[in-house]
C-alpha cells in the first residue's frame, strides 16, 4: 500500500480520466468527502481502482434504499491516508436488483452487503455467502421494502 | 476427541448480550467459529421510518447502553448535515465533552466485563464502582444513568449545571488515581498478561480489510482516529494523542483501550480550559428536513460509527442506515479465534468489547 | 492444654451406657441386655460413631465458617461489605442451604442415569471420609493411622475421577470438557505435591500427620528448612482443590459451570459444600506438614485445637487473597507452570531435604 495522500479534487480527476460515466455531485464536495453517482456495470472496476490505486482501504459502510420505482446501493468508502470518505450511489432496477459484491476487496463489506440482502433482497453477485443475517433463515419477506408496512404485507 | 461444535451462547456467560458464537473445537483447539447474531434485532432502522426526527433521538441511545450519548450524538450531527444547521460553539464543547466522558464510562464497563471473562471478580467490582463516578456525572448533567436523551438536533438541552466544573475535575482527579491502580492490579500481574499476550493475533493489513475501526485497529498499530483525521465537533481545536499499540494482539488492545481511557481525561481537562464560558446551546431546528442524504461519522467507543442519512421533505426520515462498529468487527471473530485455545475466546471477544445492542439494531 | 476426644467421649458413653441405661435395665430385671450393652465391644462401637459424628460435625462447622471468612473477606478485597444476612452475615450459608434445598430435582434427558447421581455422592463423600485423618490436637482426632497422610492424599486422588464420570454422565459439551480439564490438572499437580510431602516425610521418618507434629514441636516448623515445598505444596493445593487461579473446571467465562453444569439443587449444594470441605482440608494439610500443626504459643492458656484452626483459616487466608487478585490460568499454561516451574522445584526441595537428612542435622 503506498502513503500517498490525494485531495478530494485529484480523486475527482483520476476517477473520472478512468470512468467518464461517473457523475459527481460537485456542489456537496468538501474537502473530505466527495460524492457520486456509478453505473452498476462499472461498479466493481471502480472500487478496485479506488481501492488499488488509490488508497480507499476501508469500507465504512454498504447500506441499501428503496426508492420505490428503483433500489439503490450507497457504498462509503475510507480512505486511511487521504483521510476522505466518498460516497457511491448506483441504481438498480426494482424488477431485477443484481449488483456486483465488492466483499472480495473488503472483507469488512461482507456482513452488510448480507444484512442489505436480508432487508432488501439486492443480490450481490460474487458474495461467498449470502444468506440471511439477521433474519430468521426461513423469513419470507423483505422487511426494509417500502411496499412492506409495519402489519406485514 | 473427535472434533464438535459448541454453541457459545446465545445464553452463555462468555456472550456479553444476546448471540451465539458457535466454535468447533479439536480438544480444546478451535479450529473453526462462526458468529450467528440477530438475537436482538429490534427492526431499528425500519422503526425509525415512522418516527419523526426528534422522536429518533430517545431511540438512538438504546443502539448501546453503554455508550448511549455517541450514537444520539452522530445521529443528531447527521440529521444537523442534512438540515444544514451550525450547531453553537458552546453546544460543540459541551458534546465533545460528554463524548470523552462517555467514552471513559464504556471503557470501564468494558474493563468490568473483562474482568470476569479472566476469571478475577475483583476488577469487575472496581471497574464498576469507578464507573457509577462517571455515571453520577451525567445523572447531574442530563437527569439519566444510560439513556440520556441528551443531544438535541442543534445543540444540547440543557447547560451544565452548577458546580459542575468542580464535581467534573474532582471526579478526573480520583480517575487518574485509579487508573494507576489498575496498572498494578492487571498490568504488573504476570498472570494477567499470560492471558493476554499473543492472543487473537490480527495483522494491520487483515484489519484494515476486515473494515476493523477504533480501538482494535489501532491495536494493529494503524493510526487512525476519526477524532484526529476526520474531526467533528471541536476535535481540531484540541490538544490530544492518538493511542495505537503495535503487537496486535489482545494485549494491545487492552492497553489502547487503557490508554485512551488516561487520554479521555486530558481532553475533557483542555475542553474545561478551552470552553467559552457562556452561550447558547442549542439552535432551533426545522420540522422538516429537505430532500437529499447525508452522512456524518464519529469515533466511538468501539470504532467508527456512521449514520446515512435520506430524507424526502417530510419530518421523518425516509432511510436512516446504520454503521455500527461491532457489527463489522463480530465478522471477523473466525480470523481472530483460529488456533486459539477454547479458554481464549472470552479473553480474545471480550477485547473487542461487545454490545448487540448496536449490532443487531 | 487440650481436649481429650476419645478419654471423654469413652467415658461419657460408659456412663450413659453401664450406669444409667445399665442400671434401669437391672432394675427391669433384663440382665442380658445390660450385660450386652455394657460389654467392651459395644461400648467400642458406640464411642466410634459418636465420635465420628462429632468430627464430622466440626468438619461441616469449620467448612461453613471457611466459605463465611471467604464472603466476607472477599468482599472487603473487592471493596464492598460481603454477605449481611444475619449478625456478620453468619446466617448466609443457612439460607442459601434452604434455597438449594428446597429446588427442584432435575435429571437431564441424555444423561447417564447409573452414573450421573452417582458421581455427586462419590465426590462427597469422599471429601468427607477426608475429615477422618485431620487431627485437630492431641486429643481430638478420629483416626491416628501411622499412614494417615497417605490415606489423605489418596482420597485426593479420588476425586478427579469422580468428576470426570460426572462430568461424562451429564452429557454436555461443556462438563466433558470440565472432566477432562479436572483429570490432566490433578493429575499433573499431583506429582509435585507428592514430592514436596516426601521432602516431609524423609525428614520426620513418619507417615503420620500426628507424629510429623510431634516432631515438629520438638524440633522447627517445617517450612524453615523446606520453604520452597512449602510453596510448592500450597500452589499444588490450590490447584487440587480446584481454587483461582487454577480452577479450570469450572471456569466460568467459558465452560458455564465446568463439569458442575448439569447439577442442580441440592447436589449443587453439596459438591459446593464438599469443595470448601477439601478446602478445609487442604489448608490443615498445609498447617500441619509445613507450620507445626497445633504447635503454639502459651500451651498452658490457649487450647491447641485453637491454634490448629487458627493457622488453618490463615492457609485459606492465602486463598482468598489469590482468587481476589489474580485471573484464571489457561489448560496449557497450567501444565507448563506445573511441569516446567513446580516439578524441578520440588524436586530440588527433594534433594535439600535429603541432604540435611544426610548431614545428620534433623
Amino acid at each position: 500500500m503506498e502513503n500517498v495522500t490525494y485531495s478530494v479534487e485529484q480523486v475527482r480527476d483520476k476517477v473520472s480520466q478512468a470512468f467518464p460515466d461517473v457523475v459527481f455531485d460537485d456542489a456537496r464536495m468538501e474537502a473530505r468527502r466527495l460524492y457520486m453517482t456509478a453505473d452498476r456495470s462499472i461498479l466493481f472496476n471502480l472500487c478496485k481502482l479506488l481501492k488499488d490505486e488509490l488508497g480507499f482501504c476501508h469500507c465504512s459502510l454498504v447500506s441499501g434504499v428503496d426508492r420505490c420505482d428503483k433500489f439503490q446501493t450507497v457504498y462509503h468508502i475510507t480512505s486511511y491516508e487521504s483521510n476522505i470518505t466518498l460516497e457511491i450511489v448506483v441504481d438498480l432496477p426494482h424488477d431485477e436488483p443484481v449488483v456486483d459484491s465488492v466483499t472480495p476487496l473488503w472483507g469488512g463489506a461482507n456482513w452488510h452487503e448480507r444484512e442489505t440482502y436480508d432487508m432488501f433482497g439486492i443480490i450481490f453477485k460474487g458474495h461467498p455467502n449470502l444468506k440471511r443475517l439477521l433474519l430468521p433463515e426461513d423469513y419470507k419477506f423483505f422487511p426494509m421494502r417500502k411496499d412492506c408496512s409495519e402489519g406485514g404485507l | 476427541m473427535a472434533e464438535m461444535w459448541i454453541n457459545m451462547g446465545p445464553q452463555h456467560p462468555m456472550t456479553h448480550g444476546l448471540w451465539n458464537m458457535r466454535v468447533k473445537v479439536d480438544g480444546e483447539t478451535i479450529v473453526d467459529s462462526e458468529p450467528v447474531i440477530g438475537y436482538l434485532h429490534r427492526g431499528w432502522e425500519k422503526m425509525v421510518e415512522n418516527r419523526t426526527y426528534p422522536q429518533i433521538i430517545p431511540m438512538a441511545d438504546r443502539l448501546c447502553y453503554g455508550s448511549s450519548f455517541t450514537w444520539s450524538h452522530v445521529y443528531c450531527m447527521t440529521v444537523e448535515k442534512l438540515m444544514d444547521i451550525e450547531v453553537p460553539e458552546r453546544a460543540k464543547y459541551i458534546r465533545a465533552m460528554s463524548d470523552e466522558l462517555q467514552r471513559i464510562g464504556s471503557h470501564l464497563m468494558w474493563l468490568a466485563a473483562i474482568g470476569t471473562d479472566l476469571g478475577n471478580l475483583t476488577v469487575f467490582l472496581y471497574a464498576t464502582r469507578d464507573r457509577e463516578l462517571f455515571l453520577d456525572l451525567f445523572t447531574s448533567l442530563c437527569g439519566a444513568r444510560m439513556t440520556y436523551n441528551y443531544c438535541r438536533i442543534g445543540g444540547v438541552r440543557n447547560d451544565a449545571p452548577e458546580n459542575w466544573v468542580r464535581d467534573l475535575e474532582r471526579t478526573l482527579d480520583y480517575f487518574e488515581k485509579r487508573l494507576k491502580e489498575y496498572d498494578m492490579l492487571i498490568d504488573k500481574s504476570k498472570l494477567f498478561r499470560m492471558r493476554m499476550e499473543g492472543l487473537g493475533y490480527m495483522s494491520a493489513k487483515d484489519a484494515i480489510n476486515a473494515g476493523i475501526t477504533g480501538p482494535v485497529l489501532r491495536a494493529s498499530g494503524v493510526k487512525y482516529d476519526i477524532r484526529h483525521n476526520d474531526p467533528y465537533e471541536v476535535y481540531d481545536e484540541l490538544d490530544w494523542q492518538m493511542c495505537t499499540h503495535d503487537a496486535c494482539d489482545t494485549w494491545a488492545r487492552y492497553r489502547v483501550r487503557m490508554m485512551e481511557m488516561q487520554e479521555s481525561v486530558n481532553i475533557v481537562r483542555d475542553i474545561l480550559k478551552k470552553m467559552p464560558k457562556s452561550g447558547p446551546i442549542r439552535v432551533k431546528p426545522p420540522r422538516a428536513a429537505p430532500v437529499g442524504t447525508a452522512i456524518a461519522r464519529m469515533e466511538d467507543p468501539r470504532g467508527e460509527s456512521l449514520m446515512y442519512l435520506v430524507g424526502d421533505g417530510t419530518d421523518k426520515p425516509y432511510r436512516l442506515s446504520v454503521r455500527s462498529p461491532l457489527f463489522v468487527i463480530l465478522s471477523a471473530t473466525p480470523q481472530l479465534l483460529k488456533g486459539s485455545k477454547i479458554a481464549d475466546v472470552p479473553s480474545i471477544l471480550g477485547m473487542l468489547d461487545v454490545c448487540m445492542g448496536e449490532t443487531d439494531r | 492444654m487440650y481436649l481429650d476426644l476419645w478419654g471423654l467421649v469413652g467415658g461419657l458413653v460408659h456412663w450413659l451406657m453401664v450406669d444409667v441405661i445399665g442400671t434401669i435395665l437391672n432394675w427391669l430385671h433384663i440382665y442380658a441386655l445390660a450385660e450386652w450393652l455394657g460389654s467392651p465391644g459395644v461400648l467400642n462401637i458406640v464411642t466410634i460413631l459418636v465420635v465420628a459424628l462429632i468430627i464430622l460435625i466440626v468438619g461441616m462447622l469449620v467448612s461453613i465458617t471457611l466459605i463465611w471468612q471467604e464472603r466476607k473477606m472477599l468482599g472487603r478485597f473487592m471493596d464492598r461489605v460481603g454477605t449481611q444476612v444475619g449478625p456478620f452475615g453468619l446466617f448466609q450459608n443457612f439460607a442459601d442451604a434452604f434455597k438449594v434445598l428446597v429446588k427442584e430435582y432435575i435429571v437431564p434427558n441424555a444423561a447417564d442415569r447409573l452414573i450421573y447421581p452417582l458421581a455427586p455422592i462419590l465426590i462427597i463423600g469422599v471429601s468427607m471420609a477426608m475429615f477422618v485423618t485431620i487431627p485437630y490436637s492431641q486429643g481430638f482426632y478420629m483416626s491416628n493411622s501411622s499412614l494417615s497422610l497417605i490415606l489423605t492424599l489418596a482420597l485426593f486422588g479420588v476425586i478427579p475421577f469422580a468428576v470426570l464420570l460426572g462430568g461424562w454422565a451429564s452429557n454436555n459439551k461443556y462438563t466433558l470438557i470440565g472432566g477432562m480439564r479436572a483429570a490432566a490438572q490433578t493429575c499433573a499437580y499431583e506429582v509435585p505435591m507428592l514430592l514436596s510431602v516426601a521432602s516431609v516425610v524423609v525428614l520426620t521418618g513418619s507417615m503420620s500427620l500426628m507424629e510429623i507434629v510431634t516432631y515438629q514441636q520438638e524440633n522447627l516448623w517445617l517450612i524453615i528448612p523446606l520453604i520452597i515445598g512449602f510453596f510448592v505444596f500450597l500452589i499444588s493445593m490450590i490447584s487440587e482443590i480446584e481454587r483461582v487461579p487454577f480452577d479450570l473446571p469450572e471456569a466460568e467465562a467459558e465452560l458455564v459451570e465446568g463439569w458442575g453444569t448439569e447439577y442442580g439443587g441440592m447436589r449443587f449444594g453439596l459438591i459446593m459444600m464438599s469443595e470448601y470441605a477439601r478446602a478445609f482440608v487442604g489448608s490443615s494439610l498445609i498447617a500441619l506438614l509445613f507450620l507445626g500443626g497445633w504447635d503454639g504459643l502459651l500451651p498452658e492458656f490457649i487450647p491447641a485445637g485453637l491454634w490448629f484452626l487458627l493457622k488453618v483459616l490463615l492457609v485459606f487466608t492465602i486463598f482468598i487473597w489469590a482468587r481476589a487478585a489474580l485471573p484464571r490460568v489457561r489448560t496449557d499454561q497450567i501444565l507448563n507452570i506445573c511441569w516446567k516451574r513446580l516439578l524441578p522445584l520440588a524436586a530440588i526441595n527433594l534433594f535439600i531435604a535429603v541432604f540435611f537428612k544426610s548431614m545428620g542435622w534433623f
